[in-house]
């Protein structure tokens, strides 16, 4: 059902939901950025609209709030273990169009892939997603390209507009709420963005023969392994292991999971001191292939969404979606 | 008629007297040398009106224009007049130039308007500090810079600000990736380690530079909201025992550094020796003389340093004598 709210409504609306759910979207956190007053927009806990930004697409996905960047598997002593609790709360995430293809993606991998991840599952069946428009769609995603950019299984869509807000509500739990906070019911239909500046072409013929091309060289050359494009991007899902012993007491300790990036130093490490991606450029090579190739082979579709925010985080100015182009392009070549 | 002029008053005006008889030079104090481009457009008009049609761009970050003419300092002084608003530099008389030049422009590196290393706006505070201190005839050198790489060279000045940030560590956002301490290590003290995939930070190694902070791929490391300065003083250049500047405060506030400087000028009124030439003696050679004690009673009247602040209660400086070689 579509509703039309006041934005005391709206905060009414805000506040309601708070109680029963925790909400997360993309706050700004002012001097957070990488550099001396800059600022970085990344997931926090909100209880009003005006928490969030609204206008400007987040530099870290919603990803964090499904896959803790640490997660704590277990705690064990010398002879238990014990699973810590899961989240305690319902949780409401508020994300964008392509976001909510990563979503898929990351279920792909952690529910459909064999078998279901016990924790990525606990915190998932208890989550509902809240579509952010774009009405002005952002300058580095190419959504539309990847046919990210009309996601229609939200759980609500809200729209605030100056002095009134706008929402498609399509999860019955979530209903009650409209109704206690008085909006009126009205027809609203999600801002999606029909064209993006960068346009994308996916290369058609890639195989185990582009593994030797002179591109990769050259980003290899460029590139500083630092892992940026892979912690924001919505649709990585790579962890590692970490059995941590705590100092005091080494017969207790506790085994975490934690986000882990193809690019950095000692991804690749195997006991006995081997590695199988040595250089900088093998270890990008293997990032955009698993992003368009690879991933797609096993599920039929491409693991990119198109959300540009690798090309925005790049310290070194690498643009991913302009080595797609350039692949595409040397394919017709 | 022979030519009669109060070089004293001249060179208060900021005008220079140079070696060649009746030629002197117009100085431009910029604060933080950053300057609204318009006024370059000013500075070239009147070096062509009035100069050679040649400018110097000074070490301190002012324009020294060429070859003026003692007869036109009037002149230059009216046409220098937008450029002090523009600045909005202190002035007591509009249209009479710069009011005094002991008090040395306050230089700043680039600072957090373009460099990725900087930990705050150099400009913004050298504007700040300059409001403070000037017009005032006592020669004191004060520089702000952004980092402790010190590109501002502000250890070679009476004082040198140095920024600084306390990082913010969030382990629940850190991945082990290490670039924090890879990045302290080859770029600057080597005060990071991890224990148990998580980072520990040495805090009596870190010098506050923010260099892993620029380097977390996470925002697990960020800066600290509150910003922090080095406070290193009596740093010199000269002829007799140029040296650098040591730290007296550390992990300091703008405000109180301030103060101190407001202090300084208060202690050297006191303690400047009656037969100072032209006035001026070095701050670094009154203290060397009345001894560091004294001073820092002078300096600290009123200051009330944050917890995290470190004073250095006792300074010894080196550097090269001169004035006593072989003895
Ligand atoms: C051709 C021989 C081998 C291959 C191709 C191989 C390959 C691998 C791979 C791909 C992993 C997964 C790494 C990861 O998940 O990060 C692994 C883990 C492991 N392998 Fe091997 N392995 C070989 C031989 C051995 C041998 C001989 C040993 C012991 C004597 C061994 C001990 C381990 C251990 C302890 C791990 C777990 C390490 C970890 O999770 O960090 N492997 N191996
Ligand atoms: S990539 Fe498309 S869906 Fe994603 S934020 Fe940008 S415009 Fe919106
Ligand atoms: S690879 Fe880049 S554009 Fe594609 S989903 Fe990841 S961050 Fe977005
Ligand atoms: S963000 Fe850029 S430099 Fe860093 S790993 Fe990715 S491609 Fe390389
Ligand atoms: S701020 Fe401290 S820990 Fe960080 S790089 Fe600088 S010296 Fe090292
Ligand atoms: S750079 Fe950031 S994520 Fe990497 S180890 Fe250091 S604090 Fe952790």
């Amino acid at each position: 059902m579509g509703y039309q709210l006041t934005k005391t409504q709206m905060d009414e609306l805000f506040r309601e939901l708070s109680e029963t759910y925790d909400l997360y979207a993309p706050v700004l956190m002012k001097g957070e950025g990488c550099f001396s007053e800059t600022d970085v927009v990344r997931y926090g806990k909100v209880t009003s609209p005006d928490e969030i930004v609204w206008d400007r697409k987040s530099d870290y996905s919603y990803k964090e709030t499904l896959l803790p960047i640490n997660e704590t598997l277990f705690y064990f002593t010398e002879d238990t273990a014990s699973v810590p609790q899961g989240p305690k709360r319902d949780r409401l995430v508020f994300l964008r169009s392509c976001d909510l293809y990563g979503v898929k993606r990351l279920d792909e991998i952690y529910l459909k892939n064999g078998f279901s991840d016990y924790y990525y599952a606990r915190i998932r069946e208890r989550t509902k997603f809240v579509l952010m428009g774009c009405g002005t769609p952002c300058k580095s995603g190419f959504c539309v390209s990847m046919g990210t950019n009309r996601a229609e299984n939200y759980d609500l869509y809200i729209k605030p507009d100056g002095e009134l807000g706008y929402a498609d509500c399509r999860c019955g739990e979530l209903e009650e709420y409209f109704r206690k906070a008085g909006a009126v019911e009205a027809r609203v239909v999600p801002d999606y963005a029909e064209e993006n500046r960068e346009q994308v072409t996916l290369p058609k013929k890639l195989s185990n023969e582009s593994f030797t091309r002179e591109i990769w060289n050259e980003y290899g050359a460029r590139c500083i392994g630092c892992g940026r494009c892979n912690f924001v991007c919505p649709t990585c899902t790579c962890f590692t292991m970490q059995d941590v012993f705590y100092r005091d007491n080494e017969k207790a300790g506790e085994r975490r999971r934690v986000w882990a990036s193809c690019q950095v130093d000692g991804y690749t490490d195997i006991a006995g001191g081997i590695s199988f991606r040595k250089t900088q450029g093998e270890r990008f090579r293997f990032k955009v292939m698993h992003k368009i190739y690879d991933y797609e082979k096993r599920f039929g579709y491409p693991m990119c969404v198109g959300c540009g925010r690798c090309d925005d985080v790049c310290p070194e100015y690498i643009s991913y979606s302009n080595c797609i182009n350039r692949l595409a392009k040397e394919e017709e070549e | 008629m022979g030519m009669d002029i109060n070089t004293k008053k001249l060179k208060k005006n900021a005008f220079r007297v140079s070696k060649e008889r009746g030629i002197g030079a117009a100085r431009i104090r910029v604060p933080g040398g950053y300057l609204d481009a318009e006024i370059l457009g000013m500075v070239q008009e009147i070096s062509q009106t009035y100069g050679n049609g040649y400018v110097h761009l000074t070490t301190r970050q002012g324009f020294e224009i060429e070859g003026i003419r003692f007869e036109d300092m009037e002149a230059i002084n009216k046409k220098l007049q937008p450029i002090i608003e523009k600045l909005e530099i202190n002035q007591e008389e509009p249209g009479a130039g710069y009011p005094a030049s002991g008090t040395r422009n306050i230089s700043a590196c680039i600072g957090n308007n373009v460099c990725p290393f900087a930990n705050y706006n150099t400009a913004e505070l050298a504007k700040k500090i300059e409001k403070k201190v000037f017009p005032n005839d006592l020669h004191f050198k004060i520089a702000c810079t952004g980092c402790s790489n010190d590109c501002a060279k502000a250890r070679m000045h009476d004082f040198g600000i140095i920024g600084m940030t306390m990082p913010q560590y969030d382990p629940s956002r850190c991945v082990s990736c290490q670039a924090c301490i890879k990045g302290c290590r080859s770029l600057s003290v080597d005060a990071l380690r991890m224990e148990n995939y998580k980072i520990v930070r040495d805090t009596e190694k870190c010098i506050g530079c923010g260099v892993c902070i620029t380097k977390c791929p996470t925002r697990a490391l960020t800066r600290s909201k509150k910003k922090y300065y080095k406070l290193a003083i009596m740093g010199r250049t000269g002829k007799r025992n140029p040296r650098l500047g040591k730290d007296f405060l550390v992990w300091a506030d703008e405000e109180n550094i301030i103060k101190i400087i407001l202090n300084t000028y208060r202690f050297v009124k006191e303690y400047i020796s009656p037969n100072a030439p032209g006035g001026k003696e070095h701050i670094g050679y009154i203290i060397d003389r009345v001894g560091f004690e004294e001073y820092k009673k002078w300096a600290l009247d009123g200051v009330e340093l944050m917890p995290e602040t470190i004073l250095n209660d006792c300074i010894y400086w080196d550097g090269i004598h001169f004035d006593n070689q072989g003895k």
